[in-house]
Order: C-alpha cells, then sequence, then structure tokens
C-alpha cells in the first residue's frame, strides 16, 4: 500500500465568527483519488481552503508528506507541491491565456510542460492570445486546471469541476482527470455530481455539518448506492 | 513671421514645450500613483511629498556630499524607494483591509508630516539646482534648452519601460493577476506581501526620479508637490485608477491641453484640468482607459 500523502486530523475551521468544520479527519496515500462528497454547506469547498491555507483561523492537524501545515501561510503551502484550483475557476482578466496557464510558478520538478498542456488542451492553444475571461465556461475550466499541472506540484485540490458545464464537457474533463491520475498525480476532489464522482474516484470521503461522516471505496459504491442517496439528498 | 489664430510661434510653442514638460511630469507621478493604487487600492497622497524628497535628496547628496546630477538619479530614487518599503512595512500595510478614507487619511497626513519637517529644517524658499546640461538648440520658431528636451524624453523612456514591466514581463504579470485576486496568487506560491512592499516602493522610486528630473528646471522647496499631487490625482482619474497605459497618455495630454488653455485663455490654465475631470466622469465614470469593476 502506498505511504500517506495528506492527513487530516481533528480540523477546525472558521470564517469570521462562524465555525464551519468541527473536526474532519481523513486522509490520502500516494496516487490516489479520492472525492469529497456532502450537500451544500457541508463544509468541503472550506476543507480544500483549510489544506490549501487561504482560511483566517483553522486548528488541528493537516500534515503534508510528512510536514505539518496548519501554521503555514498558502505561499509555503503551494511551494511544498500542492495546488489548488478554485470553484470560481479564478481565471485573472488581465492576463490572457498563455499568461494565465504561465502565472503559477513551478514549485518542483516533474510537472507538465507548456507542450504537453496545450496537447492536452487543444482548445487553449487555439485561443492562447485570448483574454482568460473571454473563453466559455468549459475552456475557463480546463485553463484553471491546465495551469496547475505545470508546477510540479503533486497533490490537486480541485473544487467542482463540473459545476456549470454541458455533459459533453463533463465527459471531457473526467477523462483528464483520469489521465492525471495515470500519470501519478494524487487527486482531491470536491464534487456535488456523485455519478461524476462515482466514475473517477479511488474512494469517497462523506461530509455533514463540517465532518466527515462515513467513508465508501470505489468498489462498494453499488452496495451503498442507498446510503449515498440518502447523505447527498439525490 | 506667420501667426497661428492670432497667437505668435514662439508663445505658442513655448507652452507647448512648457505643457510637455509639465505632461512628462504628471505622466510619471500619475504612473507610480496609478501602479500603487492598482495593487494597494491606496490612493497615495504622499506621493508630492515623495516627489519633493526626491529633488532633496539630490540637491543634498550635491551639497554634502558632492555627488553629481547623474548619479543622484540612481541613488535618490533608491533612498526615497526604501524610505517607502520602511513606511508600507510599518504603516501602510495595516490599512489594506480598511475602507479607502483611511488610506487617503494616513498619506494625506504623512504627507503634512514629511512637508512640514523639510520646511522646518530647510523653509519653505527653496534652493536652486545646477542646470546638468546648459545649452540648447534653436529650432527657428523657438529656442529648446537641452536639459528639458532631455527631461521629455527620459519621461518617456521611464513611461513606457514601466508599461513594458508590468503589461510584458512575468513580475507585471504576478502584479496584474495580484491586483485581481491576492488571495489565489498567493496560493499559486507568490510571496504577495512582498509583492505589495516592492510595488509601494517601485511607486514611491518613481516619484522620487521625478523629484530629481524637476530639481533643475524647479527650485528644490518643501512645498513643490503639494499641488503637483491634486492635478495628478486628477490624471489617474482621468486616464482610469490604476490604469497604466491611461496615467501616460492622459498625463502628456494634459500636460498640452494646459499649455495650450495657458496660450488662448490663461485664467483657465489652473483650471482646465479639473474641468477636465468633471467632464470626463459624466461621460466615463471608470476613466478614459479604465474599466468598470
Amino acid at each position: 500500500m502506498a505511504e500517506t500523502l495528506l492527513k487530516v486530523a481533528g480540523l477546525q475551521a472558521w470564517y469570521g465568527e462562524s465555525h464551519i468544520l468541527h473536526g474532519v479527519d481523513f486522509e490520502i496515500r500516494r496516487g490516489e483519488l479520492v472525492t469529497l462528497l456532502g450537500r451544500n454547506g457541508a463544509g468541503k469547498t472550506t476543507t480544500l481552503r483549510s489544506i490549501m491555507g487561504i482560511l483566517g483561523k483553522r486548528t488541528g492537524s493537516i500534515a503534508f508528506d510528512g510536514k505539518e501545515t496548519i501554521g503555514m501561510q498558502s505561499d509555503h503551502i503551494a511551494r511544498l507541491g500542492i495546488a489548488y484550483c478554485p470553484e470560481e475557476r479564478g481565471i485573472f482578466s488581465s492576463l490572457n491565456v498563455d499568461e494565465n496557464l504561465r502565472l503559477p510558478p513551478v514549485v518542483k520538478p516533474g510537472g507538465l510542460s507548456i507542450e504537453e498542456i496545450y496537447k492536452l488542451f487543444p482548445n487553449l492553444l487555439e485561443r492562447r492570445h485570448s483574454q482568460g475571461t473571454k473563453l466559455s465556461g468549459g475552456e475557463q475550466q480546463m485553463l484553471a486546471i491546465g495551469r496547475i499541472l505545470r508546477t510540479g506540484a503533486t497533490l490537486l485540490l480541485l473544487d467542482e469541476p463540473t459545476e456549470g458545464l454541458a455533459p459533453v464537457i463533463v465527459q471531457r474533463i473526467g477523462e483528464i482527470i483520469r489521465q492525471l491520475k495515470s500519470r501519478g498525480f494524487t487527486i482531491l476532489l470536491v464534487e456535488q455530481n456523485f455519478h461524476f464522482a462515482a466514475t473517477v474516484a479511488d474512494r469517497h470521503y462523506v461530509m455533514e455539518d463540517g465532518r466527515v461522516i462515513d467513508t465508501v471505496a470505489s468498489s462498494d459504491v453499488q452496495q451503498s448506492i442507498g446510503k449515498l442517496q440518502t447523505y447527498l439528498g439525490v | 513671421m506667420f501667426e497661428l489664430l492670432g497667437i505668435p510661434p514662439q508663445a505658442l510653442f513655448g507652452q507647448l514645450l512648457l505643457g510637455l514638460i509639465n505632461g512628462a511630469f504628471y505622466a510619471m507621478l500619475s504612473l507610480g500613483l496609478a501602479v500603487i493604487f492598482g495593487m494597494l487600492n491606496v490612493i497615495n497622497f504622499t506621493h508630492g511629498a515623495q516627489y519633493m524628497m526626491g529633488a532633496f535628496a539630490a540637491w543634498l547628496l550635491l551639497g554634502l556630499l558632492d555627488v553629481p546630477f547623474w548619479a543622484a538619479l540612481v541613488i535618490a530614487p533608491i533612498i526615497v524607494g526604501l524610505f517607502g518599503i520602511v513606511l508600507e512595512k510599518l504603516m501602510l500595510k495595516r490599512i489594506y483591509h480598511l475602507d479607502h478614507l483611511y488610506g487617503f487619511l494616513l498619506t494625506f497626513g504623512l504627507a503634512l508630516v514629511i512637508e512640514g519637517l523639510f520646511q522646518w529644517k530647510w523653509g519653505s524658499s527653496g534652493a536652486p539646482y545646477p542646470n546638468p546640461i546648459p545649452g540648447g538648440f534653436n529650432l527657428g520658431f523657438m529656442f529648446l534648452p537641452t536639459y528639458r528636451a532631455f527631461v521629455v524624453v527620459a519621461a518617456l523612456v521611464i513611461c513606457l519601460a514601466t508599461w513594458y514591466g508590468i503589461e510584458r514581463t512575468k513580475l507585471g504579470a504576478y502584479l496584474r493577476a495580484a491586483t485581481e485576486n491576492p488571495t489565489l496568487v498567493r496560493a499559486f506560491g507568490i510571496n504577495v506581501p512582498r509583492l505589495i512592499t516592492l510595488t509601494y516602493g517601485l511607486g514611491v522610486a518613481l516619484a522620487a526620479l521625478a523629484g530629481v528630473l524637476a530639481a533643475p528646471i524647479q527650485q528644490v522647496s518643501a512645498l513643490m508637490g503639494v499641488n503637483l499631487v491634486l492635478v495628478v490625482f486628477a490624471v489617474v482619474v482621468i486616464g482610469g485608477m490604476g490604469s497604466i497605459m491611461g496615467s501616460i497618455v492622459t498625463g502628456f495630454g494634459l500636460g498640452l491641453v494646459e499649455g495650450l488653455t495657458k496660450v488662448f485663455y490663461p485664467p483657465a490654465s489652473n483650471t482646465v484640468i479639473f474641468v477636465v475631470m468633471a467632464l470626463v466622469l459624466l461621460v466615463k465614470p471608470a476613466g478614459l482607459f479604465g474599466q468598470t469593476k
């Protein structure tokens, strides 16, 4: 069994006065693709933001590759090899597609080259001189994923990459995520779309009220489908 | 000799040159102000005082250490830029999360303190700075002093170099991105607080550089930046808050407009820029080159 890459224990987090996470525990082994499932407001995005260090107050433990990161600033955390693709995509309007793609600095060797990224997303190559925010939703999502592949980060945090996209684009993003896993990336995926998540993940953590309340292995999804539907309210 | 609309050419071109030189200073100063506003969201009303400090630094370097103008052109902006960095670290960084008004009050108050201290130490009458390149060219229709021609060219080079640095380099891309979404840029591994400090230092150094260039033209005095900062603020508003190209074009353009007003209707020359500002805000509230947020 592969070693643990990320171990989150007793994680609590706050937005201002609001207490959002109440002790989140889970772990991801190197090379795994794990999802955080749950209803709106369960704390999935907050968990990703806490791991990335872009939340004001958090306590507990987040160990990446054996190193404790709970007290670190987000730029230090990124340099350890964690990359974040936010739910709102965060494409910069003052930068063109190519500049957006080259913006995150390379923090470690082993990332994809610009050519490889353009090969993975040919649409982006065609539109590389366009303003980043002029792309379609699907293209912006591909740009948001593409730009973190260059950095050499080993753990990718993807927040709802399929949200609001047409089925054919969702399918394409699914293929890309599978390719990334086969290239050795470790991926933590937040998803509302359980049917999408079920096709790509090794394991699912179910979140509710700021805690992880259950774990379902990919091989057990069929037996647990009723339970999962109850959790997710679908 | 021909006349244009009843104006002798010497008067017209003389005022146009003066307008171009004023425009060069407006452009350099508004550029620094725009860079700082874009990144820090603070309207740096200390800019005029920092421009004055640049001129004073050059004057003191010459008087005390015999440092020539050309060396002061490099050393003075570095000294004043470092002063800006200290200011940012000690004070400005504490107010980023607050309303614009606090930034205005802090920087305006600092300008009063700095100008007051200089006035207390060196008085307000001003001191001359020797012209480093005396002489000039007779163009037939007017006399062009060499140093003034140098100032216009130097300002253009400085402005275009700054534009290039921000719009065409990697560091500039970090800066533009951090202006939009500092949290995400930081989560990519870029030390945004350091970027902000350096940006402020750079903006202040630009003001000081303009001050050094102004020293041989104007008297070096504690209050030389007081009125200028108001005009430069108007330039930034007209160009579009935070827009680099807007600052450059508007700076030079308004200098010329002011020069022409001095020729055709002198009483309006001090107010014409503010009239233009009011008109632009009525038609394009985000400024000529600004983007509506």
